[in-house]
């Protein structure tokens, strides 16, 4: 089966008076139809700006592309001209952001800002629009939809104001959905009632997802397959159940041991990963999780490792076998 | 409870921030209530964690404790001294044993002052060492921290969200306290350094017997380094135990929804789990709901509960709970 979304080689550079910045090296990644694909790093590692990347979102200057191809229904995205992404944008690929504040337009009420996707992309009429759109706020449970078209975002809670951006991504029914860490500023009970929203609507309407965070829970419980980013580059994908259940990369493992868990019986200490994540401007010629790996080898240090497959649907991007290689104290 | 090793008792701690309007003659027509009349207390040595959502008054609790905000009503008792009562040059000299790490290591360091100044502004400020003396003991609390002495002489900027946390925890040392506010020590850090930080703290308890006062809206975080956990919703207590009592048998139907809530990085594990999915928003601090404050979003509400505000009382041994049900 053809993936909806294929991704192969990407890479974005930022040009910064600083020095150039290696935000994204060369990643491949895809998503199928109704999939649900997680990626998960920590801040600096590339996840917002590869996503922003397949959409050309990035601005240039001083962004650029450098290299790439984003397939979507046949079409090379990194060819085609600006309308004709400007039409798939919003319409066939749609994007729920983090901060829902800052993402919608204080100015403008929640009634225009839903209906103007529709009317640009569907062709309907004002009148139609918005009944369409009283509609979709009543889906992702906003209470007395019809009475609250006419609000301005700041009439909403911060977890009302991101269902207003999910219902403006459903607008159009698209077939893939990116959300850049859309429950990171959301308290924990509006977080589970959003991603509730969001599972409801998946199985039902079978949008293909690809869902952003640096938080390692909120994944395992949504995603059918989980990339590991570090420092622009993938260093693990597999299918949920692997990276959490038999993860092979050393940054996944130390990831996974590093987080606190709720249900844990015995307190016992965690293991934090030593060091810092490296500096994106001057990057290393070597595995950039070198400097802070406790199973590193000589090898790390003079060559980055491609990713390879480990398993099946399992690949990952080192050179060691985790469970023959021993561990050693990082300084 | 009352025994002897009680460091820090806080009664009936009140906090409301006024809302006035007028330019000129300002009217007094409601209040904020922040925090509503809490009580709980804090052994030493022990690490007691305030869960809650953003807005719940936690952050106000801490402060109120630490006298940072006058508080509206209430005692708060630290070593045997009801800070509430006394002032001036007195309060001063208590404030060297409690002490305070922030939210945002960006926003609460001064970026203009070298870490050494940072660091050894309370030693200075409470005369409790001058010139070489002071610059050893700075190196000593870096070293302590886990960074390196020749930072001194570096500026805020120059550091990593981890290592500025660090230098907030090594001023929060430099007077020896014994007590300190940690209010979202690791939430504005990296996934990687959290632990890091959460280690730290741990080390340094065991170290130098510190109590700490854990304030955070993450379950799991709280959980791992509490060994009791208070709950708040809205201003007031609704739940507190051990931490895993907590887990295991929690009561308040608050506590059941936000312990489901809180997803757990295992597939299988969340794929059993079933969510209590709490309707709507936290109700304005303003004016909260009559009777429970929790009625509006509660999934077993009865009656009683809008009419009657439930008693904060002891169910086990060192278990309160607040709710009609229980």
């Amino acid at each position: 089966m053809e993936p909806l979304l294929d991704v192969k080689n990407l890479t974005t550079r930022f040009y910064t008076p600083d020095g150039t910045v290696f935000a994204v090296n060369g990643v491949d990644f895809y998503v199928n139809k109704g999939e649900t694909l997680g990626i998960v790093g920590e801040s600096g590692c590339g996840k917002t700006v590869s996503v922003l990347s397949t959409m050309r979102l990035i601005p240039t200057p001083p962004g650029k592309i450098v290299s790439g191809e984003v397939l979507f229904e046949g079409k090379d995205l990194m060819k085609i001209n600006k309308d004709k992404i400007r039409k798939i944008r919003g319409k066939k690929i749609a994007m729920i952001f983090q901060d829902p504040m800052t993402s919608l337009n204080p100015v403008l009420t929640i009634n225009k800002q839903i209906s103007e996707v529709l009317q640009l992309h569907m062709k309907m009429t004002m009148k139609k629009a918005k009944n369409k759109v009283i509609e979709l706020l009543d889906m992702v449970g906003i209470p007395e939809a019809a009475d609250r078209i006419s609000d301005y975002p700041h009439q909403f809670s911060g977890g009302m104001r991101q269902r207003a951006m999910i219902a403006m991504a459903l607008a159009c029914n698209p077939q893939l959905i990116i959300a850049d860490e859309p429950t990171t500023a959301l308290d924990v009970t509006i977080q589970a009632q959003v991603i509730d929203i969001i599972k409801k609507l998946r199985d039902e309407l079978g949008t293909a997802i690809i869902w952003i965070t640096h938080d390692l829970g909120i994944i395992a419980g949504l995603a059918d397959r989980v990339n590991v980013m570090y420092a622009g580059y993938i260093v693990e994908t597999a299918s949920c159940k692997d990276v959490y259940g038999n993860p092979k990369h050393p940054y996944t493992l130390g990831l996974l041991s590093s987080v606190p868990r709720l249900d844990e019986i015995h307190k016992k200490r965690l293991t934090s990963i030593k060091g810092l994540p490296p500096d994106l401007i001057d990057m290393p010629e070597c595995c950039p999780f070198a400097p802070r790996c406790s199973y590193r080898i000589d090898k790390c240090f003079k060559k980055n490792p491609k990713l390879r497959t480990v398993g099946p649907d399992h690949k990952i991007a080192c050179w060691i076998d985790i469970e023959t290689a021993t561990k050693k104290e990082v300084a | 409870m009352k025994e002897n090793n009680v460091l820090l008792e806080v009664k009936n701690l009140k906090k409301y921030f006024p809302i006035t309007t007028g330019i000129v003659i300002q009217r007094h027509v409601g209040d904020v209530k922040a925090v509503d009349g809490i009580s709980f207390y804090v052994k030493k040595g022990e690490t007691l964690g305030l869960v809650g959502e953003s807005g719940c008054g936690k952050t106000t609790t801490g402060r109120a404790i630490l006298q940072l905000e006058k508080p509206t009503a209430g005692n708060v008792i630290f070593e045997g001294e009801n800070l509430c009562k006394i002032s001036g040059e007195k309060l001063r000299k208590m404030r060297k044993k409690m002490q305070i790490i922030f939210q945002d290591p960006y926003a609460s360091l001064n970026p203009r002052l070298m870490v050494g100044d940072i660091v050894g502004e309370p030693l200075f400020v409470h005369n409790v060492a001058k010139g070489k003396k002071l610059k050893k003991r700075v190196r000593e609390l870096l070293e302590i921290v886990g960074l390196n002495p020749y930072f001194i002489t570096r500026y805020p900027h120059e550091f990593s969200g981890g290592q500025r946390q660090r230098i907030g925890v090594a001023r929060a040392l430099a007077l020896n306290p014994s007590f300190i506010v940690c209010d979202e020590p690791i939430s504005a850090l990296d996934v990687s350094i959290q632990a890091q930080i959460m280690n730290l703290l741990e080390d340094l308890q065991d170290e130098f017997g510190l109590t700490y006062l854990l304030i955070a809206h993450d379950l799991s975080v709280v959980r791992h380094i509490s060994d009791r956990i208070a709950v708040m919703y809205l201003g007031k207590l609704v739940e507190s135990t051990g931490s895993v009592e907590l887990y295991k048998n929690p009561q308040h139907p608050y506590t059941k929804a936000l312990l489901s809530a809180v997803p757990i990085p295992d597939p299988i594990v969340e794929e059993k789990r079933k969510r209590i999915i709490l309707k709507g928003d936290v109700p304005s601090p303003v004016n909260p709901p009559k009777g429970c404050n929790f009625n509006t979003r509660c999934s077993e509400v009865m009656d009683v509960c809008y009419e009657k505000e439930p008693e904060y009382k002891e169910v086990s041994t060192e278990h309160w709970v607040a709710c009609h049900k229980v």
